[in-house]
């Protein structure tokens, strides 16, 4: 079983509109892709879609071969970071340890075993300092670490991140993604929602260029280039080289 | 007539009180100021912290029709009542706000009056057909704990439990919910049932506590516990704990305190008692207690000023 | 003029005051905040009672305008310590109107019968007490305050009109081209106070909610533009208020409980057939999306 995921004619809506139409495409096992577009191009919705946290109008999605509901413990979804309350009396620790409620079931405690598992994925992220600090008292990167932390601690097969390196520190991106890589070397398949077209390149081998529709899917020496990025911004975007350098303006 | 009435009513009640009775209707009110600082704390987090008072207003209509379909003052069916028609008021609200441009605030105040209209209305109705059977029917709309027999403390008791139980066992599915309900529905936590079983909850403790500390006083029951434990802990399970805590006692202090005077309603004295808790708190709690940040702030700017001298008074003012 | 007219007169007067301010009201977000003010005049009320040991139109209005603000400050101030907004007006209104209550059963008398009326109001009563003014000869009191107090709410949606706009849509924008978005947010919760305390003696507390709220609501279904809303608003109030007191008569029962479910009639309506956002529009829509 080679695909990880299968997408087929999803579509789906917001109020009157069509926020995505037809979209497909097949996303091999252990690839790193980078879900790229302008701004309203239903990325997040993408993602809510394939989750069913955003119910598509139409369209079929399947997780090696098989549909959501049979095989939610392999997923593990990480949202923006604006959709939680940081109001919220918890720490850092206690987010990550959130992360394995599903497993915990019902009416039962976090145990021993766990609160070492989820120490250990704030190791990983290095935030093993941070475990009994309020989350509201981290900065963007540092949250975002406790996040990834979170997601690492379900130990899933396959990893939805929306903007994870939106607004983090140049230490916080490179520390994720080198966990990244290291989920890719364990066999894992993940989809990052990307705004920065310039670091594409360097962090995706496969890229997914969304505008309402699939314009472009695939490895990204193979479809990254001017012709789809400009087609996937809908004209408003020149890409210039200066030499092996890309240099991207918009319009 | 009437004054000589409720003089002798008064008097009458107040040697119950100080029998056993007053043992019951403390109890009573204990229990009901747990229960509704516990899922005071989850209205709080839910951003939803006059939904109780909307409710609770709404359920009225629901109380009268009861009434009028059994012709007489049963406890648990004017409970399913009030409950029946608090739910019906809950789905208004979601269904408006999910679906028009009205909000959240609008489509509350809304259903809060436009139900309790329909309440009055079928109340003044009831008042002509059954005649002196619906005096019952006041106490249960304004509350007057003091009022209440052993049976009906009983159900309220047993009513209250319930919601204690179900807040406390699913203590870290609520936790994840309130905080994170995205990621939560990732991990296969049905957001939809969360969200029925809180609007279950909260009904059941709106409904149980009118009849003690009335329609309006309802909301306070669930908001100010569960502020006021906010400024002693950054803990969610203390401060669930802390927040029941203040609601009974709360409870307790309040109906000792109202049993002082001749007729005085329970209600407005437990909210009095826990306004006082709040503004203990305000200003004395030890995590963000007004006055504890005046003295850590004032230590801060002391090891300032020790290590370096210049540095001007301005540079502290506006920090948060 | 005969009994049955002064009292759709003085409900109309409610329906079109309220209606006004209602619209601002929503706007705003500050629904709840009707409800917080409808329940602490109530301490205004009593308090003025106690002072001055009469129940003038005149002290009420006063007592009532002091209790809004106090709210509406009061609120102010527990939000900038960082409590939630509608905590802070839980907690607020409902420590308030438990003072009151309390002074009622313990100085004034039995506090069921007081707090009842004060809440429900009985605008059957209205008509008798009457007043007599200059040109308009004998008038009811409650109308008389009412339509003074339509007289200020008109005064100031028209005088400061464009304040109102800017600080409604837009209070960052309003404060930084120096307008005082505070003051004129006291100014207006002083409006809303001085609105439910008139509109008391004709339909209580509670229903002055619903009239402050729900016209505004439903015009809000059909328009886009403030200035129409301005208008639909007051419409729908008086529409509420002649509703409501036919329905009361047919089935003879509260005049107020019926006006205030009549708004919710006509916000029913209005949610499932505005041609512009209402419900059967907009799965119309939907289908036309499908297929």
């Amino acid at each position: 079983m080679n695909v990880a995921l299968k997408v087929e004619q999803l579509s789906a809506a917001y109020r009157k509109t069509l926020v995505l139409e037809d979209v497909q495409f097949e996303v091999e096992k252990g690839s790193l892709t980078g879900i790229v577009g302008p701004n309203g191009a239903g990325k997040s919705t993408l993602i809510k879609s394939i989750l069913n946290l955003h119910p598509p109008v139409i369209g079929k999605v399947s997780f090696f071969g098989e549909p959501l509901k049979n095989v939610k413990r392999r997923i593990s979804y990480v949202p923006q970071r604006g959709s939680v309350d940081w109001d919220f009396p918890t720490n850092a620790l206690d987010v990550v340890l959130m992360g394995l409620y599903g497993q915990i079931g019902w009416f039962r405690r976090p145990s021993r075993k766990h609160r070492m598992l989820a120490l250990e994925a704030l190791e990983k992220m290095g935030m093993t300092e941070y475990a009994d600090r309020q989350i509201n008292q981290l900065s963007g990167g540092q949250q975002q670490r406790v996040f990834l932390a979170r997601a690492l601690v379900q130990n899933a097969d396959i990893y939805f991140m929306d903007e994870p390196l939106a607004g983090v520190d140049a230490t916080t991106e490179k520390k994720i993604m080198e966990t990244l890589n290291e989920l890719k070397k364990q066999g894992k398949t993940v989809l990052v929602v990307h705004h920065d077209l310039q670091t594409v390149e360097d962090y995706f081998d496969h890229v997914l260029l969304l505008n309402r529709t699939v314009i472009a899917h695939g490895k990204t020496e193979e479809i990254f280039h001017e012709q789809n990025i400009e087609r996937a911004y809908g004209g408003k975007l020149h890409i210039f080289r200066r030499g092996e350098e890309n240099v991207l303006t918009l319009q | 007539m009437e004054a000589n009435c409720i003089f002798f009513e008064g008097v009458r009640k107040m040697s119950l009180l100080f029998s056993s009775n007053l043992q019951w209707v403390m109890f009573s009110t204990m229990i009901l100021g747990i229960a509704a600082g516990a899922i005071g704390c989850l209205s709080y987090f839910r951003r939803q912290n006059l939904l109780s008072d909307a409710l609770a207003h709404a359920a009225l209509p629901g109380v009268v029709v009861a009434f009028l379909l059994i012709g007489e003052k049963n406890m648990l069916v004017l409970i399913a009542g009030a409950a029946g028609s608090a739910l019906v008021g809950a789905f208004f609200i979601q269904w408006i706000t999910t679906s028009s441009r009205i909000k959240e605030d609008t489509a509350m105040g809304m259903i809060l009056s436009i139900f309790y209209g329909a309440g009055i209305m079928l109340l003044t109705v009831a008042n002509r057909t059954a005649g002196g059977n619906q005096s019952g029917l006041d106490t249960f709309i304004f509350g007057q704990a003091a009022s209440m027999v052993r049976h009906d403390v009983i159900t309220m008791a047993v009513l209250a439990l319930v919601v204690i139980a179900i807040v406390t066992l699913a203590y870290k599915e609520w936790k994840i919910f309130l905080f994170d309900p995205e990621f939560a529905n990732g991990i296969g936590l049905s957001i939809k049932g969360m969200n029925i079983l809180y609007t279950l909850l909260l009904v059941t403790t709106i409904v149980i506590g009118i009849q003690a500390v009335g329609v309006i006083l309802m909301a306070a029951m669930m908001i100010i516990p569960a502020v006021s434990s906010r400024y002693w802990t950054q803990n969610f399970g203390r401060m669930l704990i802390l927040s029941s805590l203040f609601g009974g006692l709360s409870g307790v202090f309040g109906t000792l305190i109202s049993a002082l005077g001749k007729g005085w309603p329970t209600g407005p004295f437990v909210i009095l008692v826990s306004a006082c808790f709040f503004l203990f708190s305000l200003f004395f709690g030890k995590e963000k207690g007004l006055l504890v940040v005046y003295w850590k702030r004032k230590g801060q700017w002391k090891k300032l000023r020790t290590a370096s001298p210049d540095v001007t008074p301005l540079m502290t003012k506006g920090v948060k | 003029m005969t009994y049955t007219l002064w009292i759709l007169l003085t409900a109309s007067l409610v329906g079109v005051t309220c209606g006004l301010v209602g619209v601002f009201l929503i706007l705003r977000q500050m629904a709840m905040m009707a409800d917080a003010i409808s329940h602490t005049v109530l301490l205004g009320i009593v308090l003025a009672f106690l002072i001055t040991r009469e129940l003038q139109g005149m002290h009420m209005l006063i007592g009532a305008l002091l209790a809004g603000l106090l709210t509406a400050f009061l609120v102010q101030w527990l939000h900038s310590l960082d409590v939630q907004l509608d905590a802070s007006m839980g907690i607020v209104f409902t420590t308030l109107f438990a003072i009151g209550v309390i002074l009622i059963s313990t100085s004034v008398g039995n506090a069921h019968l007081d707090v009842q009326h004060a809440l429900m109001g009985e605008i059957t009563f209205i008509p008798w007490e009457k007043t007599t003014l200059p040109i308009l000869g004998e008038i009811p009191k409650a109308t008389a305050m009412l339509g003074f107090v339509l007289f200020i709410i008109l005064f100031m949606i028209i005088l400061l009109y464009k304040e109102w706009k800017i600080t409604t849509f837009d209070p960052l924008l309003a404060a930084s081209l120096g307008i005082p978005v505070l003051l004129l947010h006291y100014i207006f919760m002083g409006m809303v106070s001085l609105t439910t305390v008139a509109s008391f003696d004709a339909v209580g507390a509670i229903m002055v909610v619903a009239m402050l709220i729900t016209p505004a609501a439903s015009s809000y279904l059909w328009t886009d533009r403030l200035p129409v809303m301005l208008i639909l608003s007051p419409l729908f109030g008086v529409m509420s208020a002649f509703l409501g007191y036919f329905i009361a008569a047919w089935i003879d029962t509260s005049i107020s409980g019926s006006m205030a479910f009549a708004t919710g009639i006509i916000f029913l309506i209005s949610f499932l057939f505005s041609p512009k956002h209402g419900l059967i529009m907009k799965s119309r829509q939907t289908e036309q999306l499908e297929t």
